[in-house]
């Protein structure tokens, strides 16, 4: 099943919305990693809220959805991780170190936004032209 | 046995549905959604392994009860290469595969029980089982 992607401003919002098998988790870390250039966007967000397991595959995967972002110069943010899969993760041994997490969407937003205030105020943000 | 429940694994739509057949198995014998939850990770990761090392084999769940405890057994059958040492297999972050190595030893920090046979050229066998107690 394929995962939704949304553009919302300068963000990218992946919403899963079902078990997903690897070929689809590979499909999405594709369609992210195309569409951060198409749209230029700066900011990702995956949210998991609907994932009831998190296997070493797809933990893998969103750590390479976040690190090709950033080479590509977006930020990535993995929002939703229920408290039980977060159980099952850490007894498996699985981290998600160098990836930013959030407790929901409006905190993956908020976390994105300032990211990009970071940017302008180290002079690296891009200054929109009329 | 009435609660026995095969799903072959051949592809990755497979890992898929083991996890989810085996969260409703626990579900069904009545185990917490935390340990339905732990139950599904631990099978995605041997489904996972005999793929990747197998090509093709079969996960087994069953209920089991032993006095007043109550609990779920999975068993992951191949036919494949077999696991040379299987004490390495176990340790964590070793992997012959590029993976993350993490599968075997992962779920067996998941599990209450856990056990390997292998033979090399014939094939591995993992037994896994999860007790429930009757007080939770």
């Amino acid at each position: 099943m394929e995962v939704p992607i949304l553009k919302q401003g300068h963000y990218l919002i992946a919403s899963i919305q079902s078990a997903l098998t690897d070929a689809d988790l590979s499909q999405l870390r594709e369609a992210l990693i195309e569409r951060v250039g198409r749209f230029r966007a700066r900011g990702v967000i995956v949210d998991v809220t609907a994932l009831d397991v998190m296997d070493s595959f797809a933990v893998r995967t969103l750590r390479d959805i976040a690190h090709m972002a950033r080479l590509r110069g977006a930020e990535t943010v993995i929002v939703g991780i229920q408290p039980e899969v977060a159980f099952a993760m850490v007894q498996l041994g699985l981290t998600l170190k160098g990836v930013a997490t959030a407790l929901d969407l409006e905190e993956g937003l908020a976390f994105l936004d300032g990211v990009a205030r970071e940017r302008i105020e180290r002079g690296q943000g891009r200054v929109d032209r009329a | 046995m009435p609660d026995e429940l095969l799903v072959p694994i051949a592809s990755d739509v497979d890992v898929v549905t083991a996890r989810q057949q085996g969260r409703s198995v626990a579900a069904n014998a009545g185990f917490s959604s935390g340990d339905q939850t732990v139950i599904a990770a631990a099978i995605s990761e041997l489904a996972r392994n005999i793929l990747m090392y197998a090509r093709r084999g079969e996960i087994a769940i069953n209920v089991i009860s032993n006095g007043d405890r109550q609990g779920l057994v999975v068993v992951a059958r191949d036919q494949g290469p077999g696991i040379p040492d299987v004490g390495r297999a176990l340790q964590d972050g070793y992997s012959t595969s590029g993976g993350l190595g993490l599968g075997l030893p992962g779920a067996r920090r998941l599990m209450d029980e856990f056990d390997v046979s292998s033979v090399v050229g014939k094939g591995t066998t993992v037994t896994m089982k999860k007790w429930r107690h009757l007080s939770s």
